[in-house]
């Protein structure tokens, strides 16, 4: 591991100088200094600033200070009932000893598992830019299928932040410049020519709160997240879904996408799709594949669209009340997408293969 | 730089703050319990108990802990007392090479203790219900997932937690 300074920030308004990081957790970036991958001058150690209150908005909705543990806002009682996808994506992350070292704010901003990325001696355009990409011709099974580029097609690997993503949440962000709040479906950029920045966020600049607005629809939401063993084990693919049903038509409904993308997928056109329409299997997997026709899978990760794909009719079904005379079909058929993603086998399976790959 | 372990306080001089907490334990106070396993927080063998919660030591620099109360394995019991987790351990033959035995005593301490401020694990259904069973064979593998056994001894183990929450 490099040298570094360490100190303690006393303040928000602290600043960082050149070559500085803040370290919260450490869970992510330790390991990244471990393996050369992050070779800061200077850690700022933030984990003792007074960020760890979780707290009611005075307009309804909840605070969650950035330093609270993921396991403090998995565990607590109003995100349990009235955003139950969040504490659910939570707790399919990591572990119970990771969990009580990782904090609100680092767990948005870790970085990809790619594990070229991971790999110092390797090429990787996000952490030696213009070095080149091997996985594209590599290995891309768990890579992106949507929002990729030439130069990368990392995935974001958080749980949390894909629950995030479908609750609206705002990120509140200190810096240099002064206070901003960012919706997180905007905190990350697309890879784009320049992959080795994954968010919006300047230097110095610290994410200090994430709001929850108050959302009702939430109180009726889940995570679901398929992994290669039944725990401790990145995603991968995630579905984060809330949905409010009456009369048997989608009245609102929130839908994002782990695993498949560089940052938490909101499914804005699978939404679009559902809202006002009928609450059936062959409606909500008609809306997956609004979304995921512009996937462009690679050569062995095209079985995510089938996964996502399945994964969205089975965790909308699980969210209609059972009062509601929706989703009790078998699954829809159809073609997966339009494009050459829905070529192959895999797009074909039924919607409950995404369930048994889950619970093996 | 300070560090408080297993109730008493130990003075460091020259530490490199590049140093972990895993490593000052075993290089530096010579605590040799808490084990260097993967070295990267995906094993839990460097599992530790921190203001009374279960952590990698691998992934915490020893510098940002000065003010944290840390206990290991050596400080759970002794021999001749040891604690109910280590007993259950012994009673139901947890354990087969020992290597990653200090963790998962470590972390099922810990999460006995998050059992019962009642926190929910992924594989928890009903929310919040006073009367649900946290300690499942199933809830017990969840959580105690961050712990890996090359040796293969889990089933042991589910046995041995049970005994030592008093079920």
């Amino acid at each position: 591991m490099k040298t570094f300074d360490y100190r303690t920030a006393t303040g928000l308004a602290d600043g960082l100088e050149p070559g500085a990081v803040f370290l919260a957790g450490g869970t992510n970036l330790v390991d990244l200094m471990k393996l050369g991958i992050a070779t800061p001058d200077v850690l700022v150690d933030v984990s003792r600033l007074p960020l760890r209150e979780i707290t009611d908005l005075p307009r309804g909705g909840m605070r969650i200070g950035s330093a609270v543990r993921n396991s403090d806002l998995a565990a607590d009682h109003r995100v349990r009932t009235a955003y139950p996808v969040l504490s659910q994506a939570l707790l399919a992350g990591a572990s119970g000893q990771l969990r009580n070292m990782a904090t609100t704010g680092g767990n948005l901003l870790q970085r990809t598992r790619c594990r070229y990325f991971m790999d110092a001696t390797m090429p990787c355009n996000k952490h030696l830019p213009g070095s080149g990409c091997p996985a594209r011709d590599g290995d891309h099974r768990n890579l992106a299928i949507l929002g990729g580029s030439e130069a990368c097609i990392a995935t974001h690997p958080s749980d949390m932040a894909v629950a995030l993503a479908a609750l609206d949440a705002v990120v509140q962000v200190d810096g240099p410049t002064g206070q901003r709040s960012i919706p997180v479906t905007d905190l990350y950029r697309l890879p784009g020519d320049t992959p080795e920045r994954d968010t919006v966020l300047e230097h110095g600049e610290l994410i200090t709160a994430v709001d929850l607005p108050e959302l009702p629809v939430a109180a009726r939401s889940t995570y679901r997240k398929a992994r290669d063993r039944a725990s401790y084990a990145f995603a991968v693919g995630s579905v984060a879904a809330a949905l409010d049903v009456e009369d048997g038509l989608v009245r609102e409904v929130r839908l994002a996408f782990g695993a498949v993308a560089p940052k938490p997928w909101r499914a804005f056109a699978a939404e679009e799709a559902l809202r006002g329409r009928p609450a059936t299997r062959e409606r909500f997997a008609a809306a997956a594949d609004a979304e995921l026709r512009h996937a462009t899978p690679l050569r062995d990760n095209a079985y995510k669209i089938a996964l996502i794909r399945n994964l969205t009719v089975s965790v909308l079904a699980s969210l209609v009340p059972s009062t509601e005379p929706a989703a009790q079909g078998p699954a829809a058929q159809g073609p997966a997408a339009q494009g050459p993603a829905a070529q192959g086998p895999a797009t074909q399976g039924p919607a409950e293969s995404a369930t048994e790959e889950e619970t093996r | 730089m300070r560090l408080t372990v297993n109730g008493a306080q130990h003075h460091l001089v020259g530490l490199d703050p590049r140093t972990t907490l895993l490593d000052a334990l075993r290089e530096r106070l010579h605590l040799t319990g808490a084990k260097k396993g993967c070295d990267h927080g995906q094993c839990g063998a460097c599992t530790v108990l921190l203001d009374g919660r279960r952590v990698n030591s691998c992934l915490i620099l020893a510098i940002t802990q000065q003010d944290a109360e840390i206990t290991t394995v050596e400080g759970l019991g002794h021999r001749g007392a040891p604690h109910p987790v280590q007993q259950g351990f012994l009673d139901h033959d947890g354990f087969q090479c020992g290597y990653c035995t200090p963790g998962q005593i470590c972390s099922a301490v810990g999460m006995l203790d998050e059992v019962g401020k009642g926190w929910p694990s992924a594989v928890t259904t009903e929310i919040p219900d006073p009367n649900g069973d946290l300690l499942t064979d199933a809830e017990i593998r969840e959580r105690m997932s961050g712990n890996l056994c090359r040796c293969g001894a889990y089933p042991n183990m589910v046995p041995a937690i049970k005994q030592a929450a008093g079920r």
